[in-house]
């Protein structure tokens, strides 16, 4: 056991490729985030604008297609196509899987933050625009920081989802964390502690992120009784 | 009062919901200082002609001036009128992830009418009106009811606006606090407050009133002084209504 942990880890630095891969995933996960949330955030808000107004009906119809095209897809065949069609000319394999991966997020982002805004009592809508907010200033003062609280929950469950997606990204060849493992399991034909110590390290990122929200969830929600 | 200019001014007011007409083409004059009361059997269409006052329901035909301008012409600035129309909801609608205090203060702060210490200020003094002082940090989850509706009360006041529209502001409330919300609402009619009220609470109507107006079926059936409006009512609706609620 011991032997197989030197084996596996130390001799040959093979650790390296376990480090690096870790960075490569988080980096991804970091920018997909990112793009995720602001894109999410921009169709749920067209969206609950159009439902509620009947305005923006062709940006409406837009996102309509592009959470149609992308939740009716699987991922890897999204990154496929965004690194061998879309972005070819894009040399960094890094920015071009947390472009497929970030835009993937985006469409589940903006169903979770729609959702969000139509649990929102209409009432606090009107109550906004009687005081004479516009439209734009009763969301941004008003609803969606009362939805961001209620849909924390569930956008950290995108979240991880989302951080484990992407050990997928091998698929072009990007050395994330999983393929680090992989690599490892390759050269010492040893599937145990590459593989385990892989699963251990994203067991462990998604527990430690669970703990942040849930801080997080704490400090919004002593805002409601004191 | 009938020198002066109508606040509010309404004119072949129309109001369908797909074929049911919920209103049927009202005419209505508000002047300053006045304190209107509209009643009805539910279903009569008193909330929608509240409503459509400030365009929270968007009338299909007429017109309505307020402050001179016609505020159903699409040009017109809405959110800019809306700031002078106080208006008081059923169920209170605060925002219940701020205290009561920013409750007060987020329309004329963020509207920048106000800057936060004046503002801050102001919500005390309303906040002492109302005689909720105490009550500045706490969220709105923490009071009852009744308190809900007196923030609600200050929250519309802290804009100074020229009339208050209160859309059936005791109707959500348990017996024992309705007391509370109606004393604030008298004293601020007292205070000379322009006020169109919807409500079911008779007994207040008869004291706190300059006029009150009967609707049923989507139109005003009859209008009146409390005192003839009570004791003397014309329209077999209205004779029918009163002794029911009576």
């Amino acid at each position: 056991m011991k032997d197989a942990i030197y084996q596996n880890l130390i001799a040959g630095d093979r650790w390296k490729y376990i480090a690096n891969g870790l960075g490569v995933t988080l980096r991804i996960t970091l920018f997909a985030v990112l793009i995720g949330i602001v894109l999410g955030f921009l169709v749920a808000v067209v969206r609950s604008t159009y439902e509620k107004t009947h305005k923006l009906k062709l940006l409406n119809l837009l996102c309509q297609v592009y959470l149609t095209v992308i939740r009716g897809t699987p991922m890897v065949v999204q990154l496929l196509i965004m690194y061998y069609i879309v972005f070819v000319s894009v040399t960094s394999k890094i920015m071009v899987a947390s472009l497929a991966f970030g835009i993937n997020s985006g469409a589940y982002v903006a169903e979770i933050i729609r959702g969000g805004i139509q649990s929102i009592d209409n009432g606090q809508f009107e109550a906004g625009r009687s005081l004479g907010f516009n439209y734009p200033q009763t969301m941004i003062y008003i609803i969606l920081p009362q939805v961001f609280k209620n849909v924390l929950p569930a956008l950290a469950n995108e979240f991880i989802v989302l951080l484990k997606e992407t050990s997928v990204c091998g698929y072009i060849a990007l050395q994330d964390l999983t393929k680090g493992g992989d690599i490892i399991r390759s050269q010492t034909y040893n599937a145990y502690v590459p593989l385990f110590t892989v699963a251990l390290i994203y067991l462990v990122m998604v527990m430690i992120f669970t703990q942040l929200v849930k801080i997080l969830e704490r400090r919004l929600r002593s805002s409601e009784r004191r | 009062m009938s020198a002066d200019k109508p606040l509010i001014q309404v004119q072949n007011l129309t109001k369908s919901f797909g074929e049911f007409k919920a209103l049927k083409n009202i005419s209505q004059n508000i002047y300053p200082g006045e304190v209107v009361f509209v009643v009805g059997p539910s279903g009569s269409g008193k909330s929608t002609f509240l409503r459509c006052l400030n365009r929270l329901e968007e009338p299909t035909e007429g017109h309505i001036f307020f402050d001179g301008a016609d505020i159903l012409d699409k040009k017109t600035n809405i959110d800019k009128h809306r700031q002078k129309m106080g208006m008081v909801f059923q169920h209170f609608n605060l925002f219940p992830h701020l205290t009561i205090k920013k409750n007060i203060t987020l329309a004329p702060v963020k509207l920048k009418i106000m800057s936060q210490e004046e503002a801050d200020k102001k919500a005390m003094e309303l906040l002492e009106r109302v005689g909720l002082p105490d009550k500045a940090d706490s969220y709105p989850a923490m009071l009852s009811g009744g308190q809900k509706q007196r923030v609600a009360i200050a929250r519309a006041l802290a804009m100074n606006p020229e009339v208050m529209l209160f859309d059936e502001p005791t109707s959500a409330l348990d017996p024992e606090m309705v007391g509370e919300v109606l004393e604030i609402m008298g004293e601020l009619a007292k205070a000379g407050m322009t006020m169109v009220v919807v409500t079911h609470e008779m007994g207040f109507a008869k004291e706190v009133a300059t006029r009150i107006l009967f609707m049923a079926d989507g139109e005003i059936k009859e209008e009146n002084n409390p005192k003839d409006f009570f004791e003397n009512p014309q329209h077999p609706r209205l004779q029918d209504f009163l002794s029911k609620v009576l």
